[in-house]
């Protein structure tokens, strides 16, 4: 028979007892609502969970410590490299050449020291970072309220929120809920602040060779190539709050929280000292800029591998979050697998309901099958109609099953929500069906009904004619 | 081949040739000899006649030249293929094509309309829509039934149910056409317009008639040849002169 036929015969047969099919059909649907409910919200917990770390730039971000530092990250695969003594320094010139290499499209030296604000006469000591101006885009500062930086050299600060609590003295006891973000920016918005930092000058290679650290510095201009001797100076600077926000974008780079953000072109003009300074008085290099850490910002999370290798032939330490991350993922590919495991049942269920109802229809219809066969129905006609009409409501129940996993998807996410509301949390969407899941459920549901039409169909294509004539 | 124990027939073209055939059904501890050993040659056009009484085996001979059923031993030999040497497939589509059948009990599909049912073993045979759909037409218009195709089976008298699973039968130009009982659930007058019908098409289209029936009156008064069985066996074959000419039914418009 032709497929156009079967199929014909197929629907044609399922109307003829509609409620039974029906019920069959819908136990079909509910057993792939479930698998869908049960996968769309796996998939929805691995997004909530991965999504903020990607578009923090975490998953394409690798970060180059150098080897003097013998800060080793990864530790075992670095053993065999150069000595510290021998690496190349982390400086300006090895940062322009990390930047040079395919598929990098940003690195920026990550400047982080502590100093202490007069916010009201008050001073506060803490961490500061700066922050290159790509971060405008990253999505770590969602919910952020006032504005990003107005440019990259604006002497403006973004205030992490609990130390935009301390600032207004509000402390918040442990356990308890913190201040929402929209509350604390608002006295704040627009006030000015004076950081006070430690300036690094170069002294010229004449001049005193231990200065006193106090000593001003001589006027600007001095070329030297000498940088070994140098003074540090005392500064202030007034800085306006634009905005609070209530995440560190960095909180798991570094090993302090910075919570005072400034543009990072700024606080590389003010030349504040780093730790790395002390060392260099002591190895005596030249005056360019050297750093701690440079991080290094991928194309594609998945070229990352192959930009960790080129800075390791560099002579650098690199670390990059995704190998932390991978255990992650293998937690989440374990959980979908029993939640899939858990909707499948639903479904095992219902494929029992395929069988008793085929199986019934050819009691039913022994007589029509008889007459088939008389008129010229091979076996594999019988049974390939049989397997039409499992398919048929395997398809009917699949696409049901989808809209119905899905809605019962919405109603979970409303009900989280609302209870997440409830408990002061934001909401979020812990539930996602992709296009391949709606796909997939439906041959799923087509393939399971298929498999459940096997005995039916092979039981009807055997069927006797002379017997199945004979009941009158 | 099988010889033929009568020389005179080998010259004629056999339609039906069956050797010794045998179908012997276990029922419990006993075997029913349902046809046992019965050797008879229907040439090609011939309006045959079984006659005997109910369990005289005559419908299951029938089924055996239908190819419904297979013989536990012997030939059955239809339109030169020996059916007991038949796959499963092949037996299928000597039943779609070789062969129609007519029932007592019409056998229509209830859920399918006049011309649906007529145009299923059309279905099997992979004839397109179209196709099938006029073939359908001309064989319930030869039937009188032109006005009724889209009426379920439900809806339609005794006389205009057979003529339907006569359209069926005739549907794929089948050489034999296999009937069994056809008048049994019609009353007389019913029962003479298809009689009348499947006569016309014996005459017309030279079909080779096998008609099973325990009326010894309408076989002699359509029959070229009457066939007795009792228990099996056969016990009489003689020829006889239908004693009705061919009067186109009532219905009929061919």
């Amino acid at each position: 028979m032709k497929a156009y036929d079967l199929a014909e015969l197929a629907v044609r047969n399922l109307r003829e007892s509609v409620l039974r099919n029906s019920l069959t059909t819908v136990g079909i649907s509910v057993g792939v609502a479930s698998l869908v409910a049960m996968l769309s919200l796996g998939i929805g917990l691995q997004q909530l969970a991965t999504k903020r770390l990607v578009k923090s730039g975490l998953f394409d971000t690798v970060v180059v410590t150098s080897r003097r530092d013998l800060r080793n990250f990864n530790r075992e695969e670095d053993r065999g490299g150069p000595t510290p003594a021998e690496s190349p320094a982390l400086d300006e010139p090895s940062r322009q050449k990390i930047e040079q290499l395919p598929n990098v499209t940003e690195t920026y030296p990550d400047l982080r020291f502590i100093t202490s604000f007069n916010f009201e006469d008050k001073p506060h000591l803490t961490m500061v970072a700066g922050i290159p101006a790509s971060y405008r885009t990253n999505d770590a500062f969602e919910g952020m309220q006032g504005s990003f930086f107005s440019s990259d050299t604006a002497p403006e600060v973004v205030l992490q929120k609990s130390f935009a609590a301390e600032l207004l003295g509000k402390t918040a006891k442990p356990g308890s809920n913190e201040f929402p973000v929209a509350d604390l920016s608002k006295p704040l918005l627009g006030k000015e602040m004076t950081m006070r930092y430690a300036e690094r000058v170069d002294l010229p290679p004449t001049s005193g060779a231990l200065a006193d650290s106090k000593q001003v510095a001589p006027p600007a201009g001095n070329d030297s190539s000498e940088a070994s001797n140098y003074s540090i100076v005392s500064h202030e600077l007034k800085v306006k709050i634009v905005g609070v926000t209530d995440l560190d974008p960095d909180s798991m780079r570094g090993p302090v929280r910075a919570r005072v953000l400034l543009p990072l072109k700024l606080l590389e003009s003010l030349h504040v000292v780093q730790p790395t300074a002390l060392r260099d008085t002591t190895q005596a290099s030249s005056k360019v800029p050297t750093y701690a850490t440079v991080s290094v910002r991928v194309k594609d999370p998945a070229r990352i591998q192959s930009v960790e290798d080129a800075i390791k032939k560099m002579g650098f330490n690199t670390f990059s979050i995704l190998d932390a991350t991978r255990s992650l993922g293998a937690f989440f590919k374990v959980l979908d697998m029993f939640l899939g495991i858990f909707g499948s049942l639903a479904l095992a269920v219902a494929s029992i309901g395929i069988v008793n109802t085929l199986v019934m229809a050819i009691l039913e219809r022994r007589r029509e099958i008889g007459i088939m066969k008389a008129i010229g129905a091979s076996d594999g006609d019988v049974k390939k109609l049989f397997f039409a009409e499992a398919g048929v409501m395997g398809a009917f129940g699949g696409a049901l099953g989808v809209a119905l996993g899905w809605a019962l998807g919405r109603v979970i996410n409303a009900g989280t929500n609302f209870y997440l509301r409830s408990q002061d949390v934001a909401p979020q969407q812990i539930w996602f069906v992709p296009w391949w899941l709606v796909g997939g459920a439906i041959v799923f549901a087509i393939l399971v009904s298929l498999v459940s039409g096997l005995y039916p169909a092979a039981r009807a294509a055997r069927l006797d004619p002379v017997q199945a004539l004979r009941y009158e | 081949m099988i010889d033929s124990p009568d020389p005179k027939l080998q010259n004629t073209v056999q339609a039906i040739r069956t050797q010794s055939v045998c179908r012997h059904y276990p029922m419990g501890e006993s075997l029913i000899r349902a046809v046992d050993g019965i050797s008879i040659q229907v040439p090609a056009g011939e309006f045959v006649a079984l006659l005997g009484t109910s369990g005289s085996g005559k419908s299951s001979l029938l089924n055996l030249v239908a190819g419904l059923d297979r013989p536990t031993s012997g030939a059955v030999v239809v339109e030169g293929k020996d059916l007991a040497r038949l796959s499963r497939e092949d037996l299928a589509r000597h039943r779609l094509h070789t062969v129609g059948m007519v029932f007592q009990s019409f056998n229509l599909i209830a859920g399918m309309t006049v011309i649906e049912n007529v145009e299923l073993p059309l279905r099997f045979a992979e004839v397109d829509r179209r196709r099938r759909e006029s073939l359908a037409r001309a064989a319930l218009e030869r039937v009188g039934l032109g006005h009724r195709l889209r009426h379920r089976p439900s809806e339609l008298s005794g006389g205009e149910q057979q003529r339907t699973s006569l359209a069926r039968a005739l549907i794929n130009r089948p050489k034999v056409l296999l009937a069994d009982e056809p008048t049994g659930n019609l009353d007389s007058h019913t029962g003479t317009e298809i009689m009348n019908l499947i006569q016309e098409f014996n005459q017309s289209l030279g079909m080779t008639i096998v008609m099973v029936t325990h009326e010894r009156a309408l076989a002699e008064q359509y029959a070229e040849r009457l066939i007795f069985l009792a228990d099996g066996k056969l016990v009489d074959d003689k020829p006889n002169t239908p004693n009705v000419a061919a009067v186109p039914s009532e219905g009929a418009r061919a």
